[in-house]
């Protein structure tokens, strides 16, 4: 390989029997590079960024973190190692939280640390407490998810994510299920994380986020990336008409 | 001849000891049907065709015959091909599995309504799909399905007492001997009856309990 990028997707392409959702997509990532990905619901962002840990498999394409294969072909035991071991390397953050209902903040922190990393429990909960310290919820650490507020549940989330010492994080709309008023809390901790150099990939409907936290900035609609490059001059001077559109738009619909 | 209820003190501690073994039977045959009932559910769900298949035949049989005949069948029917089990365990296996039949239906409907964001949750955390179906999905189900589980539990409780009719002396089959020593059948039924309820209202106390303690957690 030539020039290496810390993630690399070329000619993402995926389809449901005859609906293209992805057509022909490549992108690269650096390493420490914030991407957010916007559009309009439809367009294929979620889709693409649930390809990168093989959540939704492509149909033709590959994926790359570093000198490793994601998406490969393998017999299904193989395969299965693989991915596991892909995944944990691989921080994602859904809409809907998905805590574990059943399982204390702490145990939904360890889990994961204790039964893949084989940690000792006294290792895994240190852990917690410091994943937690980071998203400000140590104090919660022995509450269930159902006493939670969703902004809670969603810092929770990231640090359930960042407790597997990810290489990146990859974000589904994190905020989108948030009452406006909780927004903030979780994109404090995001930008917190870019801080610290993360590399991200963000899913989003939050512009002004996108442009404060974000190195690049894609704009993807009907399975295209129709236009792409830093935050201002994408937000400010886009070239492509249905980037303007996606844009007025969206604006139109924060101001009302 | 009326009913005279003074002789059923002196058999008291016979059927003490009776009621001891019904809720030995409920018990045993508890533990089998839930942990059965989750492997059944398990299988049904996830197995290959190969192994799901003849399962699902098993389950078939069990569901579509009556426990008394399986109880027969495991008691009198195994010595046959050499399998000799005593009275008790037989009572115990027959009951159970008949009843992890029915909970493995139930069970099977909990996995299903686990949102599937929790499987993806915990697949992107790296774990297997036989982790996160240990650890994830089946006590979120199990959850779910605690009180129509809990009915199946004070059905076999009753269940249990067809288990006399292949020699183990709970309950019923106690007040039978007490019966057929004093021809009092009005009076000992009624006093089993009053063990079985007994029996059943500290069931339904201890179902209670769970309910409240995983409300939280779900």
């Amino acid at each position: 390989m030539t020039d290496k990028h810390f993630i690399d997707i070329r000619n993402a392409a995926k389809s449901f029997g005859s609906l293209e959702v992805l057509h022909d997509i490549s992108l690269t990532v650096d390493k420490g590079q914030i991407v957010a990905i916007i559009g309009p619901s439809g367009s294929g962002k979620s889709t693409l960024l649930r390809a990168i840990n093989d959540l939704d498999p492509l149909t033709s394409g590959e994926v790359w973190l570093e000198d490793m294969q994601i998406n490969k072909d393998l017999p299904h035991g193989q395969y299965e190692k693989h991915i596991n071991n892909v995944r944990q390397q691989i921080g994602m953050v859904f809409q809907h939280f998905n805590l574990f209902p059943h399982l204390t903040v702490r145990e939904n922190i360890t889990l994961a640390p204790k039964m893949l990393k084989g940690i000792s429990d006294g290792d895994a909960n240190k852990l917690a407490e410091e994943q937690l310290a980071k998203v400000g919820m140590l104090e919660r650490i022995d509450f269930y998810p159902s006493q939670l507020s969703g902004g809670q549940k969603q810092r929770v989330a990231i640090a359930r994510a960042l407790a597997m010492k990810p290489k990146v994080m990859l974000f589904d709309e994190a905020t989108s299920a948030l009452d406006p008023e909780l927004v903030e809390e979780v994109n404090l901790v995001m930008k917190q994380l870019a801080q610290e150099h993360m590399t991200m990939i963000i899913v989003t409907h939050e512009m002004g986020f996108a442009a404060d936290v974000c190195d690049r900035v894609l704009f993807m609609d009907e399975g295209y990336v129709v236009e792409e490059g830093p935050p201002e001059v994408l937000f400010r001077n886009p070239t492509e008409e249905r980037t303007k559109n996606f844009l007025r738009k969206h604006l139109e619909g924060n101001a009302g | 001849m009326g009913l005279d209820f003074s002789v059923v003190p002196s058999y008291l501690d016979n059927l003490f000891f009776g009621a001891l073994w019904t809720i030995g039977i409920t018990l045993g045959a508890a533990a089998i049907s839930f942990f059965g009932g989750i492997g059944l559910a398990v299988i049904a769900l996830y197995a290959p065709a190969l192994i799901r298949w003849p399962f699902r035949v098993f389950a078939f049989m069990f569901m579509g015959t009556p426990l008394l005949l399986q109880l027969f069948l495991i008691y009198f029917g195994l010595i046959q091909i050499g399998i000799d089990l005593p009275a008790f365990v037989a009572g115990v296996i027959g009951l159970g599995l008949h009843y992890a039949v029915y909970n493995s239906d139930i069970i099977q409907a909990g996995i299903l309504a686990v949102d599937k964001g929790q499987y993806e949750g915990s697949r992107t955390l790296g774990l297997s799909q036989g982790q996160t179906i240990r650890k994830i999905v089946v006590p979120q189900a199990v959850r779910t399905v605690i009180p129509p589980i809990g009915n199946n539990l004070i059905a076999l409780l009753k269940d249990s007492a067809l288990v006399s009719v292949i020699g183990v002396a709970e309950l019923t089959l106690t007040s039978q001997l007490a019966i057929s020593k004093t021809f009092r059948p009005f009076e000992f039924y009624v006093a089993a009856a009053g063990f079985y309820y007994v029996i059943n209202l500290g069931l339904e106390a201890g179902l209670r309990h769970i309910e409240r303690r995983i409300q939280i957690a779900r």
